[in-house]
């Protein structure tokens, strides 16, 4: 199914206006979680106090561990989901960084658990406000990572995740990002589906390993060899064919991941693009702008400025960054000329992410795309709208004069007004 | 008193198990296997307890177990513990964790600080070799004053963190010591633990012939020692009350027990002691059981 534009949810009973938070606090609800556990960490919070609310009120029948750390809550959720419950949680930024050891622990295991990340930039310096680096850096853990652009999309994409995790070809972990405050806060209509349609849609978890059944007796995750082991008991995998197995299964997750939003789509009468990207703007289109998340939404605006302009511009908003959708992207850039990527993080030493992987991705085409790269909006800094005008002017002029290079440009940056700025003595130590 | 007549012939360790001859900690799971029985789910960190569960694929006992990360075994009895509520079998079956010193007394005391805080109703187990083994022997938070380890090579400067004490700060209904040398100890132990409703913690000290520095067929001599000279007392803490184990009763008097230098000249890990440590050990043995005659006259 491809639908180029998610419809808007018309007014009915079932809109209530709730922020990005309690959107997802609802998905987790309607999902019917057994066991959840958190940490308290800013902006993500309010979903996991709606839960306590939910659970306490007796709108949701599940085991809420409020444990001391996000690597605890991470390890609950884990040893829970290994019991055979479904299980969520929530966190952002240092939250998640904490979680970090446990979450290829999930994902090798292969535990269907949904974590929804409100993002927030990392320290040092302190920062409670939104950019994509914490997102960005579990990319390499085996997880599905969806960025979700409003509230509405966060709720569904928290119903999909569920139904992705458990298909029983993939057992995968989800994470659903959306952007701290912008998304996380910010009260918008969402359209709540009724219980028995999302019942119908996600039937109860059927676990491929479930520790309560007490006549499996399995030790579960022992050290594991490099080579496969033949006893006279039976022959086991080494971690070779255990990581090839979970690399194999990401691959395969972009069919089912197309195959579960169809469904949705069909069911419930909302679509984001294929699943995968979003695309507007982009039948006549001859400048693109990739992008994701709140970067992706302002993005929005800047097309239809710089069409204003005359520029034939359109808009590829990332849905899911993991596993990245390469094939997808080089069938569509495939003869397309000019790509202006707009990252809200940075692969420090490198450049932005999202930049560095499309032109990976694009790689071998015979008709290469012009691709630059931007930082924008790293700690909240505004994305304005003009910030991605100015860069989609500085890119096509660059590509012009064939100027091609890696070397970051963060646009709203505001050096000049420090009047004292000095690349070998600034900001060191704080 | 159950005599070695009343222990269940059952075994819930296969034989063949990758453990050290003579290691404490295999003979403390078997016992503790035996008292919990069939319907306990085991989680084990990092530790030697992971090489005794064998490799991917081929399990040692005959319950099953949750290989976790080295923080993580409290969250993770914890997270089992849930589910199994989730599921409604929470009655019906045993969460055991089951950790080293340095997975519980260092890396793991926050996640264990907190599923005790929360109330969790399991029981863990710190099996005490009094340093990182699996890793080759460093120093942790439980090594005792004065021994050679591979990262104290002149003896570490410093007594051991007392575990039981900090758990039973938190207010939990029951914390009790043990050694692998007092099997029997430990099996009544365990029974009655499983009776308690709440967090249960066990810290039982577990001789370790290759870290420790003697002959693999010592570990029960050596483990006697330890209680034989008054360094490691054997007692329960239930409900805030406090009772000494029958094994270490007779050494409330202090005449009763054996020169601490017996048990610390029998190991190479002390080797490097002087006799001004040797009078610090009397003076902290001296001083625990003072404490512990104080409690029991003030019960």
């Amino acid at each position: 199914m491809t639908i180029s534009e998610e419809s808007k949810p018309k007014i009915d009973e079932n809109v209530m206006i709730l922020t990005g938070n309690h959107a997802a606090a609802h998905a987790i609800r309607q999902a019917r979680v057994g066991v959840v556990s958190a940490y308290p960490i800013t902006p993500q919070s309010p979903v996991v106090e709606k839960i306590a609310e939910f659970i306490s009120e007796g709108k949701l029948n599940a085991r809420f561990v409020k444990v001391e750390s996000e690597h605890s809550a991470m390890a609950v959720l884990c040893a829970a989901s290994a019991t055979g419950s479904r299980v969520a949680t929530a966190t952002s930024a240092h939250g998640l960084e904490l979680m970090y050891e446990m979450l290829p622990w999930a994902s090798g295991n292969r535990l269907p658990i949904v974590l929804n990340l409100a993002t927030r930039s990392l320290g040092a310096p302190w920062s409670v406000w939104t950019d994509h680096q914490d997102f960005i850096t579990i990319r390499d853990v085996g997880w599905i990572q969806f960025m979700c652009e409003n509230n509405q999309e966060v709720y569904d994409t928290n119903i999909q995740a569920f139904k992705i995790a458990e298909d029983p070809r993939l057992f995968l972990p989800v994470v659903c990002g959306y952007d701290g405050y912008i998304i996380s806060h910010t009260a918008q209509p969402v359209k709540l589906e009724k219980q028995e349609l999302i019942d119908e849609f996600l039937p109860p978890l059927t676990h491929h390993i479930n520790l309560s059944d007490i006549s499996q007796i399995k030790g579960i995750d022992p050290v594991t060899t490099p080579h496969i082991v033949k006893r006279p008991e039976g022959t086991a995998p080494g971690y070779y064919e255990y990581r090839y197995s979970l690399q194999k299964s990401l691959e395969n997750s972009i069919d089912i991941i197309k195959e579960v939003h169809d469904e949705f789509a069909e069911r419930f009468g909302r679509s984001y693009g294929n699943g995968l990207l979003k695309t507007i703007k982009t039948d006549d289109a001859d400048i693109f702008i990739f992008a994701m998340g709140s970067v992706a939404s302002q993005s929005r605006i800047a097309i239809n400025k710089l069409r204003s302009e005359g520029l034939k511009a359109g808009l590829i908003s990332l849905k899911l960054f993991r596993p990245f959708p390469a094939e997808e992207l080089r069938d569509f850039f495939k003869d397309k000329e000019n790509i202006i990527v707009f990252d809200r993080d940075i692969g420090y030493g490198y450049e932005g992410v999202l930049s560095y992987e499309l032109k990976a991705s694009l790689y071998g085409l015979k008709n290469r795309p012009n691709i630059k790269g931007f930082i924008v909006g790293l700690g909240g800094r505004d994305v304005r709208t003009e910030h991605i005008i100015s860069g989609v002017h500085k890119a096509l002029n660059d590509f012009k004069k064939e100027i091609f290079t890696n070397k970051t440009e963060f646009l709203g940056l505001h050096l000049d007004e420090l009047g004292d700025y000095d690349e070998s003595t600034y900001f060191k130590g704080g | 008193m159950v005599n070695v007549m009343d222990l269940p012939e059952e075994e819930f360790i296969y034989p063949g198990t990758r453990a050290c001859a003579g290691c404490g900690m295999a003979l403390i799971y078997r016992i503790a296997l035996k008292a919990l029985g069939p319907k306990t789910i085991a989680t084990v960190p990092a530790s030697c307890l992971t090489v005794l569960h064998g490799m991917q694929g081929f399990c040692s006992t005959k319950i099953s177990v949750y290989h976790t990360p080295f923080a993580t075994t409290g969250a993770s009895a914890s997270g089992i513990l849930a589910s199994l509520e989730d599921k409604g079998l929470a009655d019906e079956i045993t969460v055991l964790a089951f950790a080293g010193d340095g997975g519980t007394t260092d890396i793991g005391i926050q996640a264990l600080s907190g599923a005790v805080e929360r109330g969790t109703n399991f029981i863990y187990a710190c099996y005490d070799n009094e340093a990182y083994m699996n890793t080759g022997v460093q120093r942790s938070g439980s090594t005792p004053l004065g021994v050679r380890t591979t990262t104290t090579p002149e003896g570490k400067d410093v007594h051991k963190k007392n575990m039981p004490k900090i758990l039973e700060a938190h207010g939990i209904p029951y914390v009790a010591t043990a050694n692998a040398a007092y099997p029997l100890d430990i099996f009544e132990k365990f029974k009655r633990a499983t009776d308690i409703k709440g967090p249960k913690y066990f810290h039982i000290l577990s001789p370790c012939p290759p870290g420790w520095g003697y002959e693999p067929k010592d570990t029960m001599i050596i483990g006697r020692l330890a209680n034989e000279t008054g360094f490691w007392p054997l007692y329960e803490v239930t409900k805030g009350k406090f009772e000494l184990s029958k094994p270490s009763r007779r050494y409330l008097e202090p005449s009763k027990r054996k020169p601490i230098k017996e048990y610390l000249s029998a190991q190479k890990r002390f080797k490097s002691i002087d006799d001004k440590t040797i009078q610090i050990y009397e003076e902290y043995i001296s001083n625990m059981w003072k404490e512990i005659r104080n409690r029991l006259d003030s019960q």
